[in-house]
């Protein structure tokens, strides 16, 4: 960490955003991290995604339970709303909010002790429900505030920094997404914004739960050999199956790809994706097909990057609850007591 | 690229903008810092060593340094009118602020049994005469004025240069043994060679005002007046007055000095009138503040066409209204508009159109060869003219400059009468002194202030205009006091605190490049400069500023850093995990005669 604030001055040429914003605005509190923690990378690709996206900052909702990674969200998105829940509760907390106001964008962010521990029923539900979010995992296999004890997605065999090997299978949370029925699925790697940033920009503007498990090095206490969650580890073994280009709708597509060699997916509100196959034979809206893929190639000791899975035209919570259209904030006492004669109407529909 | 080569003194000597851009590279965040401590004697010092005068130039010098301040750069984008920082003014205030230094003076060495003369006591003669009397040499100084000082006493008017600050600056240089002979005219450089000096040192400066031959200058003489002629009988007290309208011909510091002694002297009504547009002035930007601040209005493209006078007395000037074009070669032309002449009428001219040389007491037979200028054939780096035992400097030697440069002229001139003296090869120049420091004191603590300050430039207060026109001998500028001072002396970046990047210790952990505030650190694919610059996080558009590049990562991938507006805030250096970056402290000095030779290396290829 640092005890000064970073500087307010920046490069003379920093580009703005469609909303006049520097990427700049996009930044929050000095981060008190542990320097060269991967999660500091994981705010700065949402800084980037966010500004790059033109979200206005007060539109944003981020949530966050108990962790280094779930400290992040001061780090980041100053002028956003934001809730620092319970150790594994940042989902449900989140789905009330998003049932109250469906108006923000949400973003949850949360470790893999907080979400693959003791949040896993949490992250489950948020993720069959369909809560419209972005739930962003920080994977770095270890308890990281607690000094780095294993978490549940550390490796079968893998060490710890004092050497001791990790007994327990392992939890896939991407795995988990896939079969809870996700519709946005996506593994990334903290020293990969190339590749992160896109994924976060896709995810925002899906509509639906979109989850990104972001492999994410712990510097202090998970960055040694022996690790398969270190810099060199995922270096060396880190598969993507796809590159991903996000063009919001607005944008004009002038991209000019070889034919065969890139997907465009439709998003519900007319985004594309541009993704560029790198596995020739990955198929990233074949859900079933995915979860073998992943299967296999997790044997074979890879970590399979991309995104994984999406269902452009899944529907979120709100409609499958057939909610209000409007955020309850912004219901008058008409609209939330609509009188006697309709709760008598309402009754007798009941009898 | 390559990666670069940091062992070069060159590199991070580039990166202290100020200190490369001084002629005399005085290391101006050394003292900057110094004054920021209230060590105002060391900050004195550091200056004295380097650049001879810091009181003198703390008040006028040409500053080089700041339009080269990286400070100016930084604040471009961000709000108020982006400034440099004050550091010919933060000069000032090590000078107006230092304890006694007397007794830091150095010691001259027992004499060493050789003679130098330097002609004229100016800025260049009294360096050369500073850095050979502590070396034991026999120094002596000629001039045909009474007093040493040289232009610094005759033409820089005492409102902004008191009496004595150049009598305690020139007093050091004489205290060390050197003997001025004041009111000695040179007549003729081959009686003085025959004298037997070990080395002659010119430093005659350019003494001659340019004339302004158009009509009616013989019929109106009494009241057409040569700049510098008039400055110095200003200076010297034989001129105490002047007309109530008084036209400023010209467009230099010359004329600015002009016309602001002009309006202490009885001038109510003073105009500058220039050829060119205000832009393209000579003058420094800070001098046509100060003349438009005490009411003196600049009247831009107006030629000179004649002088009007009646009765054998100057009634006014005539000008031609001009525009500038550009011909196909892009050369600039001033040609007429077509409008009818002007005509201001005033009671006194000032000619302030331009300085010349004038040797007329060398011979040109004697071996020193001149070109068809009229210059002296000298060598620019030793200062050698084709005569062996003599050497030039200042004003004489590449023609009219200013002080600073007068004593680079002067540091380098005594390093090659000293090895011409002690029959060493004079083409052979020591090396600056460069050391590279860590700087690192804990985790996230450095031995310099690295929080940025984003105060704007602090403005030096001015003494009240009434009591500043009243009398000409008043300084204008009350200085920085200490409080300012500090205030100003933040807004140095520390330049000279250099990141310093160790490859084999990077795990591209991206930590760096993420908090940078300027953006200036990327881990791209290596490439050839020009593409390269446009692929970093922010392009790095300004070619005269050097890209870092690492030598090949683990990811096969470089580190780019963009040198160009980085605040030297440390940042990268507190985020990184391993150490990679750290910040260390660049200090270089110039060599000084005496300097044992090692041979300076060579210059780098320009990037
Ligand atoms: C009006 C005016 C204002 C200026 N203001 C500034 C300023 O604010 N800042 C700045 O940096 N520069 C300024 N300059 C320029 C600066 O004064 C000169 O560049 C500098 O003084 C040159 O120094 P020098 O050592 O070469 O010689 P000079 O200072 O010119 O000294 C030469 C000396 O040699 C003497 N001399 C000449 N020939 C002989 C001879 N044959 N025998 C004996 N003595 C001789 C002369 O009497 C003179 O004293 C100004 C110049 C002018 C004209
Ligand atoms: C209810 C509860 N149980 C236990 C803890 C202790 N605790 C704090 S953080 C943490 C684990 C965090 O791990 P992870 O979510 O992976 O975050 P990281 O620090 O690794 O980013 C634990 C167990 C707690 N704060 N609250
Ligand atoms: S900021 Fe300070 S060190 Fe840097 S160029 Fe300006 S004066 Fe020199
Ligand atoms: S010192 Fe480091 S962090 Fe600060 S501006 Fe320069 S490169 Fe960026
Ligand atoms: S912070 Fe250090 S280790 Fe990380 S990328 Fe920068 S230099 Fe390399
Ligand atoms: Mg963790």
């Amino acid at each position: 960490m640092t005890y000064l604030a970073k500087p307010k001055l920046h490069h003379p040429d920093l580009p703005q955003n469609r909303l006049g914003y520097t990427r700049r605005d996009y930044e929050g509190t000095v981060s008190t991290l542990c320097a060269g923690c991967g999660h500091d990378s994981i705010s700065a690709a949402i800084i980037q995604a966010f500004f790059e996206l033109a979200i206005p900052p007060h539109r944003v909702a981020k949530l966050s339970g108990i962790g280094c990674s779930s400290k992040t969200p001061t780090y980041f998105l100053g002028q956003s709303h934001g809730f620092n829940s319970v150790h594994g509760r940042m989902p449900s907390v989140l789905t009330g909010a998003s049932l109250a106001n469906r108006e923000l964008v949400y973003l949850g962010v949360s470790g893999d002790g907080d979400s693959a521990s003791i949040g896993l029923g949490q992250f489950a539900h948020a993720m069959r429900r369909g809560v419209n979010m972005v739930y962003i995992v920080e994977n770095n296999g270890v308890y990281g505030l607690t000094k780095g004890q294993f978490s549940a997605t550390a490796d079968r065999g893998s060490k710890s920094k004092r050497g001791a090997v990790n007994t327990d299978s392992p939890i896939d949370l991407v795995g988990l997404a896939l079969q809870l029925g996700a519709s946005f699925v996506a593994r990334s790697f903290s020293g990969d914004k190339a590749q992160l940033v896109p994924l976060i920009k896709a995810a925002v503007e899906h509509r639906g739960a979109a989850f990104i498990d972001v492999v994410s090095p712990c510097v202090a206490f998970n960055n040694h050999p022996g690790s398969t969650k270190s810099y060199d580890y995922v270096r060396a073994h880190n598969e993507a199956v796809n590159r991903l280009d996000f063009m919001p709708r607005r944008d004009e597509v002038t991209a000019d790809y070889p034919p065969g060699s890139v997907v465009d997916v439709v998003m519900h509100d007319g985004s594309v994706m541009h993704l560029h196959k790198l596995a020739a034979d990955y198929d990233p809206t074949d859900r079933v097909r995915a979860m073998n893929y992943l299967a296999e190639r997790a044997a074979r000791g890879e970590v399979v990057t991309g995104l994984l899975y999406v269902d452009a035209r899944a529907e979120d919570l709100h409609y499958h609850l057939g909610t209000v259209d409007a955020p309850l904030n912004s219901l008058g006492e008409r609209e939330l007591c609509p009188g006697a004669a309709a709760l008598r109407e309402f009754n007798a529909a009941l009898r | 690229m390559q990666p670069t080569d940091i062992s070069h003194p060159d590199y991070f000597h580039k990166v202290v903008d100020c200190q490369w851009a001084c002629p005399a590279h005085t290391p101006v965040p050394e003292y900057i810092r110094l004054v920021a401590q209230g060590r105002y004697g060391d900050a004195y010092m550091v200056n004295w060593k380097s650049n001879v005068f810091p009181g003198i130039l703390g008040r006028t010098c040409d500053r080089p340094c700041e339009p080269a301040c990286r400070r100016g750069r930084v604040e471009e984008g961000n709000g108020a009118k982006p400034e440099p920082v004050a550091i010919c003014r933060l000069k000032r205030v090590a000078a107006d602020y230092k304890e006694d230094i007397r007794p830091r003076l150095p010691q001259p060495a027992a004499r060493n049994g050789k003679r130098v003369a330097c002609i004229g006591a100016g800025p260049a003669s009294l360096t050369v005469a500073r850095d050979l009397a502590v070396l034991g040499y026999r120094v002596v100084v000629f001039d045909a004025a009474e007093r040493p000082g040289g232009m610094i006493r005759s033409q820089i008017p005492r409102f902004r240069l008191p009496e004595e600050v150049i009598e305690e600056e020139v007093g050091y240089i004489l205290g060390l043994g050197v003997e001025f002979r004041g009111g000695t005219w040179v007549p003729s450089m081959k009686a003085l060679l025959d004298e037997g000096w070990d080395a002659v040192f010119v430093g005659t400066g350019a003494p001659r005002g340019r004339d302004l031959d158009i009509p009616g200058r013989k019929e109106a003489a009494a009241n057409i007046h040569v700049g510098i002629d008039w400055l110095a009988n200003v200076a010297f007290g034989h001129v105490t007055a002047i007309g109530r309208r008084v036209v400023v011909l010209g467009g230099g510091n010359t004329a600015m000095d002009c016309c602001r002694s002009a309006k202490r002297l009885g001038g109510e009504d003073v105009k500058v009138i220039v050829r060119s547009g205000f832009d393209e002035m000579k003058a420094s930007p800070w001098e046509k503040e100060d003349a438009m601040h005490e009411g003196i209005p600049i009247l831009n493209w107006l030629v000179p066409k004649a002088f009007t006078h009646a009765g054998g007395r100057l009634t006014g000037v005539t000008f031609e209204r001009v525009k500038a074009t550009h011909d196909s070669g892009g050369r600039r032309h001033l040609v007429p508009t077509g409008e009818p002449d002007q005509h201001f009428a005033c009671d006194d001219v000032l000619v302030a159109v331009g300085q010349e040389n004038a040797f007329t007491w060398i011979e040109r037979d004697i071996g020193i060869e001149f070109d068809r200028w009229g210059m002296a054939k000298v060598d620019p780096l030793t200062l050698q003219s084709t005569h062996p035992r003599v050497f030039f400097g200042g004003d004489s030697a590449l023609g009219p400059k200013n002080i600073i440069w007068a004593v680079a002229h002067g540091h380098e001139a005594a390093i090659s009468i000293d090895r011409h003296c002690r029959g060493e090869d004079v083409a052979d120049r020591p090396a600056p002194q460069a050391s590279l420091v860590s700087q690192k004191m804990g985790i996230h603590e450095w031995s310099y202030d690295n929080q940025v300050a984003t105060d704007a430039r602090y403005r030096v207060p001015l003494r009240d205009l009434s009591r500043a026109l009243a009398d000409i001998r008043v300084e204008v500028e009350l200085g920085f006091d200490r409080e300012l001072g500090f205030a100003e002396a933040q807004r140095c970046l520390n330049c000279d605190v250099q990141t310093v990047f160790a490859d084999r210790l990077c795990i591209e952990c991206d930590a760096c490049a993420d908090i940078c505030p300027m953006d200036c650190i990327s881990f791209v694919a290596n490439g050839e400069e020009a593409e390269l610059r446009t692929r970093l996080r922010a392009p790095a558009k300004n070619r005269a500023q050097d890209l870092y590049v690492s030598g090949g990562l683990k990811t096969g991938r470089v580190m780019v850093k963009d040198e160009d507006v980085c605040l030297h805030c440390g940042l990268c250096a507190e985020r990184c995990p391993t150490g990679a970056w750290d910040m260390q402290k660049f200090l270089l000095e110039m060599a000084q005669a005496g300097a044992p030779c090692r041979s300076r290396p060579a210059p780098r290829k320009a990037a």
